[in-house]
């Protein structure tokens, strides 16, 4: 039976992370708590809006309310990356090379790794950010599709288009896709290579958490009541495939969802703050935490494989261990 | 109903053209000794002199929702704001949106009613329009805003009435009645109206907003008497014919440059099965040209008085409170709205009243 060290803190957890082995947690005040040998806390922005997982660099990206961007590394380590005035820091992104990216009202920014910062102005509000895994490359959700960057070389943006408002953007881990959630109930994706479009709909809510399984092979999305895990192994991704629902319950709805680093197998967080994981291969769920204060807002498993760090927007945070 | 409002945090969004007194009356809401905390979203900092760090900047962005109805448009940045204050909510007991000078309020209105992480942490308040006494006949001839502002508006302060004669204030205000024949209208000058007359006013909340003001829907009624008397005076004479029904059609006011109209409708007990069918179908097909629909519906077999309102095509009902010995069983029915045919939804209304 899988075991819980829980964290009760007051707020809504934005960010449950694996920094340096120690779990982290990002709160909506700005404070970064972590269970270092104990309870310690650190303060970044001032209201926390934004925060990415920058694994290649062991740290938390983080913007707020304040107009900064700070880094976040292990052992209480904060940095300011970059301010963008009295506007809110609204999406944060980390890419190859050290590169983050952030975006303020319609402006995205880039920042490299030698603190030289680019800005990319959009006709519209910039509503979501994310790199591609491949080559200096990063994609904008905004209002009728997706923009993609090319911020090391000069030249013209490329436009993907699709109407309604997209809110938030992932590349698959192969850089073939690009997926926007929508403010309708569905996602909407790009074959890079063609152009050619994916819709993904259905969801009775709106899909607010997405997760790639190991290599790519399935992207895993909350915004019902089961995990909806869509298929991408082949060159068209899930054209034409139906998603697997993994862990339904008739009560609640998924929240959050955190792929295993290395197994199919998804860690999938409710709107009552229940959290099990489930393999896609028979759809077997075990249990790991019973409901608590409120809906699982961020979820990450460490690199053993042994733990997940979970959030949610009540404050009741944890560390659930596997092994035991 | 009521667990979901002690927690749900009331939005109040202020509309006005540039110069009608906006940002005055937000110092004041900032400002003022009132015991309560304001979170406010402004489009531009600007001239708010007071340093809060509750202030957001936010960009408006309209977005059409993608299913295939051009009215149902919502603010995707109030969405993202909201969000983002209502994970702090200890913060503040109250959002204030001010809008830019040209906005349509209709999207800002929708977004609390459409967004469901929206609608579930905060209701609208009420809608309050700022209109500059001097300015408003000029507003009203180059901008559909303005009349928009004022025939959507549940609160409307009618400022800087110093620099106006009476005779042009009482035509002003008759105006904005043509207009808007439900909206409360304060007279001001330097936006002095009292906080608690445009702040936490239930406006939505029909039930309470009837308990506010009994003679909600009532005070118009007996302005369309007034107009029965002196209907060649004033604007209101639209109501009087389709009260009398001699015309086919509602018509746009006589006052010049006023598109919007009001139709007003009375009857008795409505057969439920009738009459939801109805309002359905009415609110589907006539939605784009209805801003707001408020009304007061007595149902037959129904011990309680049922509420309604709507902002083009979304429609919310529900009930009030237990009819009182003796009062009459009486649905009355106010669209504001253009284009509307009066004749059409009288009869149609009247055709839903129980046998």
């Amino acid at each position: 039976m899988p075991t819980v060290a829980p964290l009760d803190l007051e707020g809504h957890c934005i960010a449950a992370v694996f920094l340096g082995d120690v779990p982290h947690f990002a709160l909506a005040d700005g404070a970064i708590h972590r269970l270092d040998h104990g309870h310690k806390t650190v303060p970044a922005n001032d209201g926390l809006l934004a925060a990415f997982h920058d694994g290649a660099n062991d740290r938390l990206i983080t913007g707020g309310e304040d107009g900064k961007v700070f880094a976040v590394k292990a052992g209480g380590e904060v940095a300011e990356l970059a301010s963008a005035g009295r506007k809110w820091i609204t999406s944060v992104a980390a890419g190859p090379q050290g590169a983050i990216a952030f975006a303020s009202g319609k402006t995205a920014y880039v920042r490299f790794a030698d603190g030289k910062t680019k800005e990319f102005a959009h006709p519209r509000s910039v509503e979501g950010l994310a790199f591609s895994p491949k080559g200096m490359r990063f994609g904008v959700a905004r209002y009728n599709g997706a923009t993609l960057h090319f911020p090391a070389a000069e030249g013209k943006p490329v436009e993907l288009e699709w109407a309604g408002a997209h809110t938030g953007i992932t590349f698959s881990p192969d850089g073939a896709f690009l997926v926007t959630t929508m403010q309708e109930n569905a996602l909407h994706g790009w074959k890079l290579a063609d152009g050619k479009h994916m819709r993904m709909s259905g969801y009775p809510g709106k899909v607010k958490s997405l997760s790639w399984s190991a290599k790519g092979k399935w992207l895993a999305s909350s915004g019902a009541p089961a995990a909806i895990v869509w298929p991408f192994s082949s060159k068209d991704g899930p054209m034409g495939k139906a998603p697997l629902e993994l862990g339904t319950r008739g009560n609640a709805m998924v929240t959050s969802v955190a792929c295993h680093p290395s197994q199919d197998v998804v860690a999938i967080g409710y709107d009552d703050g229940m959290v099990m994981a489930v393999r896609f291969a028979d759809a077997k769920e075990v249990l790991l935490r019973r409901p608590g204060k409120g809906a699982i807002t961020a979820m990450m498993w460490d690199k053993q494989e042994r733990r997940v760090v979970f959030g949610s927007a009540a404050g009741d945070c944890g560390v659930i261990d596997i092994s035991a | 109903m009521s667990d979901a409002q002690t927690t749900q945090i009331p939005v109040t969004v202020l509309t006005g053209y540039l110069g009608a007194g906006k940002t005055t009356l937000l110092n004041r809401i900032l400002s003022e000794n009132h015991g309560k905390r304001y979170a406010v979203i402004v489009n531009e900092f600007g001239e708010i002199g007071i340093d809060n760090e509750l202030i957001v900047e936010s960009d408006e962005e309209i977005y059409e929702m993608n299913n295939g109805c051009v009215c149902c448009t919502v603010r995707g940045d109030l969405i993202r704001v909201v969000e983002g204050l209502m994970r702090r909510p200890g913060r503040f007991d109250a959002i204030v949106v001010e809008t830019t000078g040209l906005a349509d309020p209709v999207p800002v209105a929708q977004t609390f009613f459409m967004d469901d992480d929206v609608r579930s942490k905060t209701r609208l308040d009420a809608v309050v329009a700022l209109v500059d006494a001097k300015h408003l006949p000029l507003r009203l001839k180059d901008s559909r805003e303005a009349e928009d502002q004022i025939a959507f508006a549940d609160v409307v302060v009618l400022n800087k009435t110093d620099l106006v004669t009476p005779e042009e204030l009482a035509k002003v205000e008759a105006t904005i009645r043509a207009i808007n024949p439900a909206a409360r209208i304060h007279r001001t000058t330097r936006a002095g109206v009292a906080l608690s007359e445009v702040l936490d006013r239930g406006a939505f909340d029909l039930a309470r907003a009837l308990e506010n003001d009994p003679h909600f829907l009532e005070a118009h009624d007996e302005h369309d008497h007034h107009d029965h008397d002196h209907h060649d005076h004033d604007g209101h004479d639209h109501h009087h014919h389709d009260h009398d029904g001699h015309h086919h059609h509602a018509h746009a006011s006589d006052i010049h440059d006023v598109t919007v109209q009001s139709v007003s409708l009375r009857g008795g007990e409505m057969d439920p099965k009738k009459f939801f069918p109805w309002i359905e179908k009415i609110t589907q097909m006539e939605g784009p040209n209805i801003l707001r629909l408020k009304g007061i519906i007595a149902l037959k077999g129904d011990d309680e008085r049922y509420v309604i309102q709507g902002v083009h095509m979304i429609i919310e009902g529900d009930h009030q409170r237990a009819w009182k010995d003796g009062e009459k069983h009486e649905s009355r029915l106010v669209f504001i709205g253009r284009e509307l045919d009066g004749e059409r939804l009288k009869k149609s209304f009247e055709a839903c009243q129980a046998a």
